[in-house]
């Protein structure tokens, strides 16, 4: 792994903020209406175009291309970063099933719930269940929508100190606490004996090397490694601490939440971007997979397991989490950006999928399922050239497949299997 | 049941698809994504036909074995139909997206010719038959157990992995042929397809008498790979070219 690509590749806080990166304006439109508004393109001066260029190549000519050209470059490439958006992907969901299969302690249901599902439910009787992750999921994306305006405002309001010490805190977080947290579960599911000074310099280094990579540069790869590491992470506490109703509901409400904020005009996430664009600032870099260049920081979610003392810290960087992750997908320059609440979101549907019994076909009907929707959205993306939510698609096949191979496929397949039938 | 079963039987039934895929798939961007669309229009056929074998189950009496069984081996015919149905969807999803991507651009052709578009959604529908039939018969071949202990067969992990091996091949092959078929209007090559795929799943109905399915399934499975071969462009002078460039190489260095 050479840095010297890095250096070219990842950006310094300062940079980040000072040189526009700003993402693209279309210029010509297909058969849709839909643009920008135009003040943007006055403010911008020059357009800018849309094509997705080779990651690492800062300087290419971009002003002059005319329309056709943009449109079919966008195209011609946009396999590529199709799969480098599939590639970690698929990675965080194998690290996150690969964990679900083989480390018990995030299967085993605690009385223990976030601070955000109040309500508990009651495995005997269906309608109360169903009222309460109802009501459960109303409490959290209530939750979700104030902080997530909160936020806003204070990107309005330029506090950018706050943001950036806010984002700094649950980063360290999430890559020290919670890795320990999964090194000590991990170590109990295969009996190693570990003793305390050899995990506290293993911890330090990954914890140390990560906020290094994250905040400030790394090498590419490592970058989005630690992306990945710390979304499976969170993906995993989500599908320890979320009762099973209510996850589900949640998924299909936060789908829902993300097409409204990212697409209606007075919606959190979209007057976001807008924001960004017309300072000509990174969208929110702390949050964002990029395909090409990667800074990013995951958002820190905390939950002790053991004690209910850490209540408080659960509230605080549960916030923290909900709100800092961008659920939206965009193009750039420098290629296709994808939040982390995605990657995050993604996972927890095909860790609860590979949860629930021992059945493989339904983990990878889920699997295939949010590929396709993915591949959908960079698709719609590509025609309307704006930041897209990235959750719908994906989640609504991804759900659709779950409940449909577990309940329809499964038993056919196991009918098959027995008489060792084929089709 | 052990880990050399394991795997033994995954090698087995996935070792020429992912030898195909590393070769020839994993580099092209393009040919991914028509293997994973291609994977997720079998998993369409798949469900559609389960919602019909579930219907007809619950619509039926349970406690009569000999009806379930019918029922199943219904569901068995009707899920090949709508699998070869699903095969020509795509076929005509992936003309339209041949257009598209030929209309802008350069030189007006396509990156990717329908041959090569053929050959990847047959290996997609073969992958993704594969993986459902075997991938839960790989992880109880993991646990704990013994195979055939209530007078079963013994070998059924080495049989259904056969039997995956040669239905992925097959449906790669099939992919080519059917798609060939299409272009040229030949619709006998379509029946042909359809007629070969509901007498290797009828073969399967053989089982546990596995001298009735396997063997026929790999004569079936052989002159179908010639068949594609000879069909997606391939010629005996092709085969002897490939054989005497190598020779002509080996003698210049």
């Amino acid at each position: 792994m050479n840095t010297s690509d890095s250096e070219e590749d990842s950006y310094n806080e300062r940079s980040a903020l000072v040189q526009c990166e700003s993402p693209t304006i279309p210029s010509y439109h297909q058969d849709h209406d839909m643009s920008l508004p135009q003040e943007t393109d006055t403010k911008r001066g020059r357009p800018v175009s849309s094509g997705l260029d080779e990651p690492g190549l800062v300087e290419r000519e971009r002003a002059a291309t005319p329309d056709g050209e943009e449109e079919e470059l966008t195209l011609k490439y946009g396999a590529k970063h199709v799969i480098m958006l599939f590639i970690p992907v698929t990675l965080c969901m194998v690290v996150v099933v690969a964990t679900i299969k083989s480390v018990s302690f995030y299967t085993e249901k605690t009385s223990q719930q976030l601070i955000y599902t109040p309500f508990k439910e009651d495995p005997n009787s269906v309608g109360q269940r169903l009222l309460y992750s109802l009501l459960n999921t109303i409490v959290m994306i209530s939750v979700i929508v104030v902080m997530t305006i909160i936020l806003v405002v204070l990107y309005k309001y330029r506090c950018y100190k706050f943001i950036h010490g806010w984002l700094i805190l649950s980063s360290l977080m999430l890559l020290f606490w919670f890795s320990f947290m999964y090194l000590g579960e991990v170590f109990k599911t295969y009996n190693v004996a570990m003793d305390y000074p050899t995990l506290a310099m293993i911890i330090w280094n990954f914890g140390v090397v990560g906020m290094i990579c994250i905040h400030w540069k790394g090498p590419l790869r490592l970058q989005q490694a630690y992306l990945i590491v710390i979304s499976a992470l969170m993906a995993l506490i989500f599908i320890k601490y979320l009762p099973e109703w209510s996850a589900w509901v949640i998924l299909a409400a936060i789908s829902i939440y993300d097409l409204i904020a990212v697409l209606c005009p007075k919606g959190p996430l979209r007057m976001l971007v807008e924001t960004a664009q017309e300072r000509n600032e990174p969208i929110f870099p702390a949050l964002i997979y990029s395909s090409a260049m990667v800074w990013m920081v995951g958002m820190a979610d905390s939950n002790n397991p053991d004690s209910g003392e850490q209540h408080l810290f659960i509230l605080f960087f549960f916030i923290i989490y909900k709100h800092f992750s961008n659920i939206l997908v965009l193009f750039t320059k420098r290629g296709v950006k994808l939040g982390l609440g995605d990657f995050i979101f993604y996972s927890v549907l095909v860790g609860k999928a590979a949860a629930n019994g021992g059945d493989w076909n339904t983990t990878l009907a889920c699997f295939v399922a949010i590929l396709i929707g993915l591949c959908l959205t960079l698709l719609l993306l590509a025609i309307f050239k704006k930041a897209l939510p990235a959750l719908p698609i994906s989640i609504t096949f991804g759900l659709v497949f779950y409940f449909s191979t577990d309940n329809l496929v499964r038993p056919f397949m196991d009918s098959l299997a027995a008489h060792q039938y084929y089709i | 049941m052990t880990l050399a079963v394991f795997f033994g039987c995954a090698f087995i039934a996935f070792g020429p698809s992912f030898a195909l895929f590393v070769f020839t798939i994993a580099r092209e961007p393009l040919r991914v994504i028509i293997l994973i669309a291609g994977a997720f229009f079998w998993l369409l056929s798949l469900l559609l036909s389960s919602l019909v074998w579930f219907i007809a189950i619950k619509a039926s009496n349970s406690q009569d074995p000999s009806l379930q069984r019918g029922l199943l081996i219904f569901g068995v015919f009707f899920s090949v139909l709508l699998q070869e149905v699903f095969r020509f969807a795509y076929y005509r999803l992936l003309r339209k997206a041949n257009e598209g991507l030929a209309a802008i651009s350069d030189d007006d052709s396509s990156a990717i010719s329908v041959r090569q578009m053929a050959y990847v959604a047959g290996l997609g529908f073969g992958i993704m038959s594969g993986a459902f039939s075997m991938i839960n018969v790989l992880s109880d071949s993991l646990g704990p157990g013994t195979v055939g202990i209530f007078g079963d067969s013994q070998y059924y992990f080495i049989t259904a992995a056969l039997m995956t091996l040669a239905l992925t091949l097959l449906h790669t092959f099939w992919g080519v042929v059917f798609f060939e078929g299409c272009e040229k209007s030949r619709w006998w090559v379509i029946a042909a397809v359809v007629s070969l795929h509901l007498l290797v799943a009828g073969l399967s109905l053989l089982n546990p008498l596995y001298e009735g399915s396997l063997p026929p399934v790999y004569v079936i499975t052989l002159p179908t790979g010639v068949w594609a071969f000879f069909s997606s462009g391939g010629s005996l002078h092709s085969l002897s070219a490939l054989c005497t460039r190598r020779k002509a190489e080996g003698e210049s260095s």
